[in-house]
C-alpha cells in the first residue's frame, strides 16, 4: 500500500502566542513548534495500514526548512521517507493543497491521510482542496477506519451519534481525535530516523486565494457563572459543559 | 516546561524527540499511577516493559546490543523527564543504564555482552549493582566481601546493602575483593548461596526496591568475572550514574517549581493570589534561578561528555549542586503550598523525601564536596 501522510508544523499548544510586529503573523521568537496533533492520528493510521498491508508511508510537509524537525518526528514514529516542499513565504491552504496535490500526482498514493485541521489557522480546507484538485473521494473528521480490499468504511462522529460512510481507494481521509492512539517515537527509532531521507522540493508557485490582513489577541473576559445544586442548575451545568466547553 | 534560557533550542532534532517521548511517557504512564505505588511502597513493575520498548534502559548502548545508541545529552534528558515523575523510576533506569549495562559493555567479555546486554536493554532482565556494604558506604575500598578463585569458579562471601532493584534483579554486578583487589562479577539470580532481602521501612524512594544481597559460599562461574581490577571499575560506573542524576534532579526541581507556581497563582489569601506577595515571588524566583543554573551545568557537562572532555570532578559538582538545589526547591515549594504541601494530592513532599536519598546515594553531598576540595587544593581530606 502506497500511503501519503500530510503533516503541518504548528506552534505547541502550550506556547503563549503573541502577534508579530507586522500585525499579520505571530511572533515566532521562542515559540516551540510541533507536529499538528491531528496529523499524529493520520501518521499512526498510516503506520497501522502499512503494518497490516505492507507498503510504504511517505510524510509530506509544506513549510520552511525548520519543518524538517516535524518530518523527523514522523520518521522517528516509523514513516519510511519524507518530502519537504520548502517555502519561507506566507502560504494559505490552497497553496499547501496545490503543492501536496502536485507531489501526489507523481506518487499516486492509494490513500492520503491528514489531520482534520491544523491547529494554527484552523481553516479545515486542505482535505477538501486536495479532493477537488486530485478528483478523489474524501471523508473528513474520521474516527474509525476499516479498509478491506478497495472498500473503505469510515465512521464519523456527528451530533449525538455516528455516521458510517463507504467509499473506495484511492481516497482522502482526514483524521479526528480517537481514530487511534498515536505511538511515541522509541529511542532506537529516533536514532534510525537520522539516516532516513528527507527529499526537498521547490514549490509550485501559486497565488494564495486568501491572505491574512490582521491578527489580534482576544481580550480576556471571564464570565463566571455561579450555580447551585438544584436540578435546573445541574441541567445547566451539563448543558454548558456539553455545548460551550464541549468536554462532555 | 521550565526552560528560561531556551536551552532546548540548542538540542539536536534527536534530542528534542527524546525529550518529547520521555515527557509523554512520564505524563501518561508515570504521573497517573505514581502516588498510589509510592503510598503502597511498591515499584510499578508494569513500567519495565514500556521503559525497555521505548529504549530508555539502554540509551547510549550500541544498537547491535539492543541499545538506542544515542548520546549522553539524550541520556540526561531522559533521566530528567523520568525524575520529573519520581526519583524511584529514574533510579531504576539509572541502575540499568549506568550501573549494569555500562560495566558489562565496558568491561565485559563478548560472551557476557551477547548474553546479557540485549535482555537488559529490552527490560526482560533487570539488573542491580552491589558495591555498598553495611559498614562501607563512602569508603567502598574497605569492603569485606571476598571472592576466592577455585577451579570451578569464584566463591563469593559477604553482604551488600542499599542495593536498588536487588530483590527484583535477574543479575547482579557485584564487587568483591579477589586477592585484596576489587573485582567485578556477574551473579545470576538463583545461583546457590545468593539471597536477597528487601529493605522495609523507608520514608524515601518508596516506589523503588532497595535490598540487601547476601553471598554465602556463592559459586560464580569463571567466565562471569568482568575484565577490570581495582576501585576505578565501580567508580567509573558511579560517574555515569551521577551524571544522569544531575539531570534527574532538575526534573524533580521542575516538578516542585511548577506545582508551586500554579498553586501560588490560584491560591487566594487576603483577597488576592498569594503569587502577588513579594515573599512568595522571592521563593519562586530563587527556584527559577537555581534550576536555570542547574540546567546549564548539566547541559554543558553533557556536551563535554559527548566529546569525552569531561572530568569526574565536574560530574561531582553537577550532582552535588543539582540534587541540593532540587531538595531546597521541594522545601520551598512545600512552604508555598502551606498545609496542602504535605498532601499526596501534590508531588512536592514525595519529591522532597526522595531527594533526601538522592542527596546521599552515589556519593553523598559531603563526599562530593571533599572530591572537589581535593581537586582544587591538591590535598585529600579523606585519605
Amino acid at each position: 500500500m502506497n500511503i501519503l501522510v500530510c503533516i503541518s508544523r504548528v506552534p505547541d499548544t502550550t506556547t503563549r502566542i503573541l502577534v508579530g510586529g507586522d500585525g499579520v503573523s505571530i511572533d515566532t521568537q521562542g515559540v516551540k513548534f510541533i507536529v499538528n496533533p491531528y496529523d499524529e492520528y493520520a501518521i499512526e493510521e498510516g503506520l497501522r495500514l502499512r503494518e497490516k498491508n505492507g507498503g510504504t508511508v511517505t510524510a509530506i510537509c509544506v513549510g520552511p526548512d525548520a519543518a524538517k524537525e516535524q518530518l523527523r518526528t514522523a520518521l522517528a514514529m516509523g514513516v519510511d521517507k519524507a518530502v519537504l516542499v520548502k517555502t519561507d513565504k506566507y502560504f494559505d491552504s490552497y497553496f499547501a493543497a496545490k503543492n501536496i496535490a502536485e507531489v501526489s500526482k507523481e506518487m499516486k498514493p492509494d490513500i492520503i491521510l491528514l489531520g482534520r485541521q491544523s491547529i494554527d489557522f484552523d481553516s479545515f480546507q486542505v482535505p477538501s482542496y486536495l479532493a477537488e484538485l486530485l478528483e478523489l473521494p474524501s471523508v473528513s473528521v474520521v474516527s474509525k477506519l476499516t479498509i478491506e480490499g478497495n472498500k473503505v468504511i469510515a465512521e464519523r462522529d456527528v451530533e449525538g451519534g455516528k455516521e458510517i460512510l463507504e467509499t473506495e481507494l484511492p481516497c482522502i481521509i482526514s483524521a479526528q481525535k480517537g481514530l487511534n492512539e498515536p505511538r511515541y517515537p522509541k529511542l532506537p527509532d529516533i536514532m534510525k530516523a537520522k539516516s532516513k531521507p528527507i527529499e526537498e522540493k521547490q514549490p509550485v508557485e501559486v497565488e494564495p486565494k486568501v491572505s491574512v490582513i490582521g491578527m489580534e489577541i482576544p481580550s480576556r473576559k471571564r464570565i463566571g457563572k455561579i450555580l447551585a445544586d438544584t436540578d435546573a442548575d445541574i441541567e445547566e451545568i451539563v448543558k454548558s459543559l456539553h455545548e460551550e466547553a464541549k468536554i462532555i | 516546561m521550565l526552560d528560561y534560557y531556551n536551552i532546548t533550542e540548542e538540542f539536536s532534532e534527536e534530542e528534542k524527540l527524546v525529550a518529547a517521548t520521555t515527557k509523554s511517557f512520564t505524563d501518561n504512564e508515570v504521573l497517573p499511577i505514581i502516588e498510589k505505588y509510592y503510598s503502597d511502597g511498591k515499584f510499578p513493575m508494569d513500567l519495565i516493559k514500556t521503559l525497555g520498548e521505548l529504549g530508555l534502559l539502554a540509551v547510549t548502548l550500541p544498537t547491535k546490543y539492543g541499545g538506542s545508541e544515542l548520546n549522553y545529552v539524550s541520556y540526561g534528558i531522559a533521566m530528567q523527564e523520568l525524575e520529573r515523575g519520581d526519583s524511584g523510576i529514574r533510579s531504576f533506569a539509572s541502575v540499568q543504564n549506568s550501573l549494569v549495562i555500562y560495566p558489562i559493555f565496558t568491561y565485559g567479555t563478548d560472551e557476557q555482552k551477547n548474553k546479557f546486554l540485549p535482555k537488559l536493554a529490552s527490560g526482560e532482565f533487570v539488573g542491580c549493582f552491589g558495591l555498598t556494604e553495611p559498614d562501607f558506604g563512602s569508603n567502598p575500598g574497605g569492603m569485606l566481601t571476598t571472592a576466592t578463585k577455585t577451579p570451578k569458579g569464584y566463591i563469593l562471601n559477604g553482604a551488600k546493602m542499599w542495593i536498588t532493584n536487588g530483590s527484583i534483579a535477574d543479575i547482579a554486578v557485584v564487587w568483591a575483593k579477589l586477592d585484596g583487589k576489587v573485582n567485578g562479577f556477574i551473579v545470576e539470580k538463583g545461583t546457590p548461596g545468593f539471597t536477597t532481602i528487601e529493605m522495609k521501612g523507608k520514608h524515601s524512594l518508596k516506589a523503588s526496591v532497595t535490598s540487601e544481597l547476601i553471598f554465602n559460599d556463592c559459586l560464580v562461574p569463571l567466565n562471569n568475572r568482568l575484565e577490570i581490577e581495582g576501585l576505578r571499575g565501580p567508580l567509573s560506573c558511579l560517574n555515569q550514574a551521577r551524571y544522569g542524576i544531575s539531570w534527574g534532579a532538575i526534573g524533580s526541581a521542575i516538578a516542585s517549581y511548577e506545582t508551586a507556581l500554579n498553586y501560588a497563582k490560584t491560591r487566594i489569601q487576603f483577597g488576592k493570589p498569594i503569587a502577588s506577595f513579594q515573599i512568595i515571588q522571592e521563593k519562586l524566583v530563587w527556584m527559577l534561578n537555581e534550576i536555570t543554573k542547574a540546567q546549564l551545568v548539566s547541559y554543558h557537562l553533557g556536551r563535554l561528555k559527548d566529546k569525552k572532555l569531561d572530568r569526574p570532578q565536574q560530574t561531582s559538582l553537577a550532582k552535588r549542586n543539582n540534587v541540593d538545589i532540587a531538595l531546597q526547591c521541594a522545601r520551598l515549594a512545600r512552604e508555598i503550598l502551606g498545609a496542602n504541601g504535605i498532601l499526596n494530592e501534590y508531588p512536592v513532599m514525595r519529591h522532597m523525601a526522595n531527594l533526601e536519598s538522592v542527596k546521599t546515594y552515589e556519593g553523598t553531598h559531603d563526599i562530593h564536596t571533599l572530591i572537589l576540595g581535593a581537586d582544587i587544593t591538591g590535598i585529600e581530606a579523606f585519605s
